[in-house]
């Protein structure tokens, strides 16, 4: 199972505590991962990357393994260790004002 | 029981304030979807335990939330606002053309005879239109297609489509606001439009009397007289008696007539209420003092109302959704400045009192009167 962390803001959308631990099937990647936050949660749909165009929203980031990943392509393969659930992947509402 | 229910949206949440028809003590719950700004949320006319509520953030995006029980529990419901077909361009600041953008919704506008029907006011400026309870939202885009869109630029705060009017005596005939491109009109339910600015001048546009690009900032019309409208524009407070067809001032002896929200009088069509702010770069009320202006004469005529609010060091702003009236015998009037306050009369303006003094800047006030 892969585990992925949201920042309070999405938990509360989604009424969940805690991490996300979700089944994706193929090739875990940054696109994979998120269809599987969107399917389990579609309110969530919108609020991590655009609705058509998927690219993520400017304000929120992606890391994992102590790396940051938001400027990688959608389909490249995250770290083995999120792959293998050793590791979460972690959506961060980027630090700014507000 | 009769009472009032003033729906509050705010920079970092909703509020829901209650009382009953004396409207001297409050119930204050929220703050619901709290850390969201809250840009605007209304009730159906149709049915008024439905509320719909734009909730959005800089890191999040645009929701939309529903309740169907008065604002106790809600859900999000659909949020994709996609423009119809090729978006298209429309001026940017640097005289570019820039790509149509979604940025958020500035207003809903219920339906009035339908709970599962509303309107969708956007950045970058559309409407948007739902037939199933904010489930999906489809664009009318005869608006943005009218032959001025790729002239339409953005105003300081964003290209918006921020006020939405629908006429109770004609269900084909809507009223929108455009910042900066001006008012328009659909007598076809949204099919075709055409802009309504005849009789208003701009010193901010090169053209100042021209067919499109006025910074209209709220329009208000009494449902018993569909065909006269109140506008606040950027500065003047403006009439029209043909249903926009034309225009004309009517800020008379108003200290200023820079503004944002207009509203009318529940039972009488032409007392009008505005509140007149020093100036497009300073947006706080001349001389410190916090004053709502009447007109008991449609305009031009206005009388200052002060009792109960601030008369000195009073540096607020109130926003053009942050204004409205209920409908009880003795008519209340409310307001939300950017301060946090909401301020109440539940006797036409003759006198106010705080609800509430220390929420979030208010971005929007609704007003329900509940029967």
């Amino acid at each position: 199972m892969i585990r992925v962390v949201l920042p309070t803001h999405l938990r509360t959308l989604a009424r969940v505590d805690g991490e996300l631990q979700l089944r994706v099937d193929g090739p875990v990647t940054q696109r994979s991962v998120l269809d599987a936050v969107e399917a389990n949660f579609p309110v969530l749909s919108g609020t991590i990357r655009d609705h058509v165009t998927h690219r993520r929203r400017s304000f929120v980031r992606f890391y994992a393994c102590e790396q940051d990943l938001s400027h990688e392509v959608p389909d490249a393969p995250l770290p083995d260790a999120v792959a293998t659930g050793d590791e979460p992947f972690l959506v961060v509402g980027a630090m700014a004002g507000g | 029981m009769t009472g009032v229910r003033v729906l509050v949206g705010t920079r970092k949440g909703a509020f829901v304030l209650s009382s009953n028809a004396k409207r001297e003590r409050w119930d204050i719950s929220g703050p619901h979807f709290a850390g969201w700004q809250i840009y605007h949320l209304k009730g159906s006319p149709a049915d008024p335990n439905r509320l719909y509520a734009s909730q959005s953030s800089g890191w999040f995006g645009q929701l939309i939330q529903r309740s169907n029980d008065g604002g106790k529990t809600w859900e999000a419901v659909g949020n994709k606002f996609a423009y119809d077909g090729i978006a298209g361009t429309h001026q940017w600041y640097d005289g570019t053309q820039h790509p149509w953008e979604f940025a958020r919704v500035w207003h809903l506008e219920p339906s009035l005879t339908d709970p599962d029907t509303v309107y969708a006011g956007v950045e970058d400026a559309a409407l948007f239109r739902s037939t199933d309870g904010g489930s999906t939202w489809k664009e009318l885009s005869g608006l943005r297609g009218h032959n001025s869109g790729p002239r339409w630029q953005p105003g300081a705060g964003g290209m918006c489509l921020h006020t939405i009017v629908l006429d109770p005596s004609n269900p084909e005939r809507i009223f929108v606001a455009i910042s900066a491109a001006g008012a328009f009109r659909t007598d076809d339910a949204g099919k075709t439009w055409r802009p309504i600015n005849r009789g208003l001048r701009s010193q901010g546009i090169p053209d100042p009397n021209a067919e499109v690009g006025h910074c209209v900032h709220r329009i208000a019309m009494h449902p018993s007289r569909p065909g006269v409208l109140f506008m606040q524009k950027h500065w003047d407070v403006m009439r029209s008696d043909d249903a926009g067809d034309s225009w004309r001032e009517v800020s008379g002896n108003l200290p200023t007539d820079f503004g944002f929200p207009v509203a009318v009088h529940a039972h009488e069509p032409e007392t009008v209420y505005v509140v007149p702010i020093k100036s497009d770069s300073e947006h706080y009320p001349p001389d410190g003092k916090l004053r709502v202006y009447r007109s008991r004469t449609g305009g031009t005529e206005w009388e200052a109302l002060t009792k109960g609010l601030p008369q000195s060091d009073c540096y607020v702003n109130v926003l053009r959704d942050a204004m409205d009236i209920d409908s009880l015998d003795s008519c209340g009037v409310y307001f939300g400045t950017t301060g946090g306050q909401v301020y109440a009369s539940a006797d036409s303006g003759d006198s106010w009192a705080p609800i509430v003094r220390d929420l979030p800047a208010v971005l929007s006030v609704e007003v329900q009167t509940l029967t």
